[in-house]
């Protein structure tokens, strides 16, 4: 029986690389997504990340608010500009701005006024893009250091501080406070004017200089190794990897229904040929092509962006197999459903582009809701990439790869199993 | 309607034209002996041995001409016609010779590399010919193999379907072309609605119906009186 199967997988083959300009859409578009994707997701180390634009509209111009604006314009993360208000809501409403600060006129003077006795707090208004709410709860995390930061120094040692220490001491006996609380504050605000004095002494310098982060951080991307950058690339190319192969299961199946469409399965059946042999050999001409468009990927990835498998390599073909062979049952599946070419096509690539999305192979699965986190275990293609990560830039061992290959497996014989039962074999 | 009450039997070195009106189960039947189709009951029987299962060997006996251009367009005349011997296990040099003879008899020989694509509609219908005979079937089930050539491919046609006949092959033709009948076959089985209503030489379903002296009745008259003249789609 091998020579009909030998020659169907040939045929197969030849038939695909006889059509120059889907030769080139199987491999060049899987290639064109993912490097576009890669370039997003990235995280080489000698790139600097977009920064956010931010406008601060400063109506206060208090030493407490120029310090605000000072610290902010230092941060890495913030792209500042200092428009007027009318300015800064505009540039928010036509997505130019993510997010617009105005600190009020008097936010210096009530602003310490507030750090010390708690009266009434300043209010700063933000206008945000809401396209962009991520970003808005990074800039108020970041504003909020830099404006602790400014009031506390102004507070503790600067000119402003020092008249509101002086006024709130004087003031302190009407606050109203509690009689302990009352004495404490005072202990605390002598104890800084004493500070203050020594300072002037001093020639200005040792007063206090107001708070500041109460610790360092040292970041370490978690990778294969301590001195292996991440590689964004080696995740999009396995999402659009996975995403190309399973577009490729779609002409498996579309193929066949075509050729059903032609009489040309006729022939076939008419053949002295089982059933198992027909479908075998095309499960193996899908598998054939699948697994070649997805290993020309990565080889252009591994050229081209210096993508490794950094674990098993055996895991990574293992796991790189299982997909190709999970891609071509599930064509086989599509074939077995149809009816129609054309009235297939739509539906089977519905299909595909769900289970891509709900692997994760457009964006990380941490960031779906935790109940569709549990629920895409039940998708093939989250078990793909998950596995070809694992492979590449996690750099782990052959081991992690045992579950992923088991599992794509399962899924090719349920494929199997559901083609066998549902494949129309009568030809009229 | 399903085929419902057919019998006929078919003859080494004999054209048998099966006829019948659209839906009268002559595709239905070409597809039951070819075992596209799995009979609810009945058999076919070659040299009185029922033919049953996808990979029963007498399947190898059999070869079907579909009545679609079942061909790879994007392929070779060549490529089209390894690959289909390869399914009756046929390799190396006796499939080479196999596609030589093939290709001889339907006169593309001189045309075997070219894509089946830039080929015209007689020469795809001459081409799905010897895709049948690669495997040199001892019974050729032939769907309405002319439909949409040239008279040039047709009577090229003919004369292949002749040749054949004097090597001794079973051949059974189904067409909506009276005179192609008159022409190939040496008897007629007529079906409608899934049975049999005749099964005689030309001359013999001549003898059923009177003409007028030294006037012979066409078969297409014969066939109109047997199956009637309200349309069928």
């Amino acid at each position: 029986m091998l020579i009909p199967i030998v020659a169907m997988v040939r045929k197969d083959l030849q038939i695909f690389l006889s059509d120059r300009r889907a030769v080139i859409m199987s491999f060049v578009a899987p290639i064109a997504i993912a490097s576009f994707f890669g370039s997003l997701f990235s995280g080489s180390n000698d790139r600097q990340p977009a920064r956010i634009p931010v406008a601060i509209v400063d109506q206060d111009r208090s030493a407490v608010s120029k310090a605000i604006l000072a610290n902010a314009q230092g941060d890495k993360n913030l792209r500042i500009t200092t428009p007027t208000a009318d300015e800064a809501r505009d540039g928010v409403r036509r997505g130019s701005i993510t997010v617009a600060v105005m600190l009020p006129s008097g936010f210096g003077d009530a602003s310490g006024r507030a750090f010390f006795a708690g009266r009434e707090r300043p209010e700063v208004t933000m206008w945000y893009d809401p396209s962009h709410a991520v970003e808005l709860g990074l800039v108020r995390g970041v504003l909020t250091e830099h404006a602790m930061q400014a009031v506390s120094s102004q507070m503790f040692s600067g000119e402003a501080g020092r008249r509101l220490v002086d006024e709130t001491l004087k003031n302190l006996d009407q606050s109203g406070m509690p009689p302990a609380q009352r004495m404490l504050l005072k202990e605390l605000l002598t104890a800084v004017r004493g500070l203050n004095a020594k300072a002037d002494a001093a020639g200005g310098t040792g007063g206090p200089a107001g708070f500041s982060m109460p610790y360092t951080v040292h970041e370490e991307a978690v990778t294969s190794g301590s001195n292996v950058a991440y590689n964004g690339y080696a995740h999009s190319f396995a999402g659009m990897g996975i995403q190309f192969l399973l577009f490729a299961a779609i002409d498996l199946g579309i193929g066949i229904l075509v050729e059903r469409q032609r009489g040309l399965w006729k022939r076939l059946r008419s053949a002295p040929v089982s059933r198992v042999s027909i479908l075998g050999a095309k499960a193996a001409s899908g598998t054939l092509l699948a697994l070649m468009s997805l290993l020309v990927s990565f080889g252009f990835a591994m050229v081209v962006f210096k993508v490794r498998i950094q674990g098993s390599v055996i895991g990574f073909l293992a796991v790189a197999i299982a997909c190709a062979i999970m891609a071509s049952t599930f064509g086989l599946l599509i074939a077995s459903i149809g009816k129609t070419p054309n009235a297939t096509r739509g539906v089977a690539i519905l299909s595909v582009l769900m289970m891509v999305m709900l692997g994760g192979a457009w964006v990380p699965t941490f960031v779906f809701p935790g109940w569709m986190q549990r629920v895409t275990v039940v998708v093939p293609a989250r078990w793909a990439v998950d596995g070809l990560d694992a492979m590449t830039w996690r750099g782990l061992g052959f081991s992690e790869a045992v579950m992923p290959v088991v599992v794509l497996l399962g899924f090719a014989a349920l494929f199997s199993t559901l083609t066998l039962a549902r494949f129309r074999w009568d030809e009229r | 309607m399903a085929v419902d009450d057919v019998s006929f039997a078919l003859e080494r070195g004999q054209l048998v034209g099966l006829l019948g009106p659209n839906g009268a189960g002559k595709t239905t039947t070409v597809s039951l002996i070819t075992g596209l189709l799995t009979p609810d009951r009945g058999q076919i029987l070659i040299d009185g041995q029922p033919l049953a299962g996808d990979t029963h060997p007498a399947k190898r006996r059999i070869g079907l001409v579909p009545q679609d251009l079942a061909l790879y367009e994007e392929l070779s005349a060549r490529a089209n016609l390894r690959f289909f011997g390869a399914l009756y296990q046929l390799s190396g040099k006796v499939l080479d010779e196999a596609i030589r003879s093939a290709l001889t008899l339907v006169g593309l020989v001189d045309r075997e590399r070219d894509l089946v694509k830039t080929f015209s509609g007689g020469m795809k219908r001459r081409l799905n010919l010897a895709a049948g005979l690669l495997h040199d079937p001892d019974i050729l089930l032939l769907d309405e193999p002319t439909v949409g050539v040239d008279p040039q491919s047709r009577n090229a046609i003919f004369e292949n379907l002749e040749t054949l006949k004097q090597q001794g092959k079973a051949l059974l033709y189904t067409t909506h072309y009276m005179e192609e009948a008159e022409r190939l076959a040496d008897r007629i089985v007529v079906i409608d609605h899934g049975r049999v209503i005749a099964d005689d030489t030309l001359a013999g379903l001549r003898a059923l119906a009177p003409a007028a002296p030294g006037m012979p009745v066409s078969l297409e008259s014969l066939f109109l009186s047997m199956t009637g003249r309200s349309l069928r789609d």
